[in-house]
């Protein structure tokens, strides 16, 4: 790791003024994913700003919305009391989210702002526009096994990595960002972005933003959700293809649904046809297939990930069944 | 501005010019194979501004000098000689690195050491009380929960906090949430016989 500054601030004005400052300063929280970054040479700052004495680590329901602080630990949120009652589909989430350990250092905000796990992205001898912009994607014609069916561009085909994301999106979560022109809000789809020409920039943050926090509206879909992770083991792995289901239902007609996917796309990919679809129908299994074949019709998919053509609606329909209970 | 940041290079411009001066001259005195032997070299790489750092570690207080850029797992296997917690993947992959910080466990190689100003860690050199072995120690030694025993340290500081934490409901319980507990030698079925007894003692650990 190459040696870096490190500013502890104690100030939320101060930590944004001081990577400002700073073309190559990056905020540190949990550490989980910069450290490594930082490790294999694949990110390197001058400047570490240490956030995590700011206080933003609370959970609170104000105004009938839950706030969860960026600082809010991943372990915490999953297992507060008012998260698993009225928004279990985030709870289980993040429960199927790396390790017990991981998820006592790792935050609210630095979830969302993990980076791909892509091997090009991370082996710095090897191509990837992300990590280096113009030097080619390794992954277009190389081992594509985790990668995109949805949303790619011949520039990148990386998939975003986390499950917290995966649940907020589902769950419209609004982002909570300060930054050097004040605060603002942005609705959770639209916090990632698609890579098209500019794999290197992963969401609509500009420099000097912090993410503060992250809001969710009370809803009626507490009852009918659920989160489906598919991995190659059984616990601590990456999802192949993940789904977040959410289904508020009426005796057997479904009033509206929440669908999103992970491990397909460069951001959470949110199933609005299928939920279009859904909306006003009866909750059986051959809805939730014909909502989920609707929704695969803009899938791609590479040399060695077409196994996901079949996976992610299956994954659509089972999450679907498990979350109606049907 | 200056108050309001901790800065271990507060006072803005006039620093960070003394900073980069003497970091220049370090490197306009220094033969291109000595930088380039510093990019790995502990001993060269002291050129580099040092932090101080206030922490405790198995009860007793310690106040260093370290390089911001230094893990947890460095600090106490290189500098401290606690070399009890093992460097297995150094990617938080493996949990080899597994400590207690304020109660919770972590993996020490992901964590910044300068980031621990105030807490309170404990390695696997802090869980016996003496010569008396924590019940999590004897129960792994009870039911072979190793072979090799290289991740053995991690996986009992991570099972320590498994119980403590009330996810030690059922052996499928403890399989997930040991699930950052890599073991190549294949143990897993008697970690979780060992975790399990303790768990079902009843006694607080």
């Amino acid at each position: 790791m190459i040696p870096f500054q490190y500013v502890r601030a104690l100030k939320q004005r101060s930590a944004i003024d001081a990577v400002l400052k700073d073309k190559s300063a990056q905020f540190i929280a949990g550490g989980t994913n910069l450290v490594d970054l930082m490790k294999r040479g694949v990110t390197a700052p001058q400047k570490v700003v240490d956030i995590t004495n700011l206080p933003l680590k609370e959970v609170v329901l104000k105004n009938n919305k839950l706030l969860i602080g960026a600082l809010a630990l991943n372990a915490d949120v999953a297992e507060h009391p008012f998260v698993v009652k009225h928004f279990p589909l985030l709870s289980l989430a993040l429960q199927a989210g790396a390790s017990a350990q991981l998820r006592n250092m790792a935050t609210t905000g630095g979830n969302m702002l993990q980076r791909t796990r892509c091997p090009y992205f991370y082996d710095t001898v090897l191509p990837c526009n992300k990590r280096n912009p113009g030097s080619g994607c390794g992954a277009l014609e190389g081992y594509n096994r985790m990668h995109a069916i949805f949303g790619a561009s011949d520039k990148c085909i990386a998939v975003h990595p986390s499950d917290m994301a995966i649940a907020l999106a589902a769950l419209d979560a609004v982002v909570l960002v300060s930054g050097a022109k004040g605060d603002r809000r942005i609705p959770f789809t639209d916090f990632h972005r698609l890579p098209g020409d500019r794999p290197e920039i992963d969401n609509n943050l500009v420099r000097g933003d912090l993410v503060v926090g992250v809001e969710l509206s009370q809803n009626a879909f507490s009852k009918h959700a659920h989160y489906l992770k598919i991995r190659d083991r059984a616990s601590y792995a990456f999802a192949l293809v993940s789904v977040a289901a959410a289904l508020d239902i009426n005796g057997n007609t479904i009033n509206n649904a929440r669908l999103a996917m992970g491990g397909v796309a460069h951001k959470p990919w949110r199933l609005f046809t299928a939920e279009k679809f859904l909306a006003g129908k009866p909750a059986t299994e051959e809805n939730f297939k014909a909502a989920a074949a609707l929704e695969m019709q803009t899938a791609k998919a590479y040399e060695h990930n077409k196994f996901k053509l079949t996976l992610a609606p299956n994954t659509v329909v089972e999450a679907l069944k498990i979350a109606a209970k049907v | 501005m200056e108050n309001e940041s901790a800065s271990h290079a507060p006072n803005g411009s006039r620093r960070d010019f003394l900073k980069q001066s003497s970091l220049l001259t370090a490197l306009a005195l220094t033969p291109t194979a000595v930088i380039k032997a510093a990019e790995n070299d502990e001993e060269i790489a002291s050129v580099f501004e040092k932090v101080p750092l206030k922490f405790e570690v198995n009860g007793v207080k310690h106040s260093l000098s370290i390089e911001p850029r230094v893990t947890l797992l460095d600090l106490l296997r290189e500098q401290m000689k606690l070399t009890g917690t093992k460097k297995g993947c150094d990617h938080g992959q493996c949990g080899a690195c597994t400590v207690h910080i304020d109660g919770r466990r972590v993996n020490s190689c992901l964590t910044l050491a300068v980031m621990q100003e105030g807490k309170k860690v404990t390695t696997i050199e802090g869980l016996a009380n003496g010569d008396k072995l924590h019940p999590m120690q004897e129960a792994f030694i009870k039911h072979d929960g190793f072979q090799c025993g290289y991740c053995t340290p991690g996986q009992i500081m991570s099972a320590v906090a498994c119980v403590r934490e009330g996810h030690a409901s059922s052996p499928e319980q403890v399989r997930e949430y040991m699930s950052g507990n890599i073991c190549r030698c294949g143990a897993y079925p008697n970690i979780v016989d060992a975790i399990m007894e303790v768990k079902n003692g009843g006694n607080k650990i």
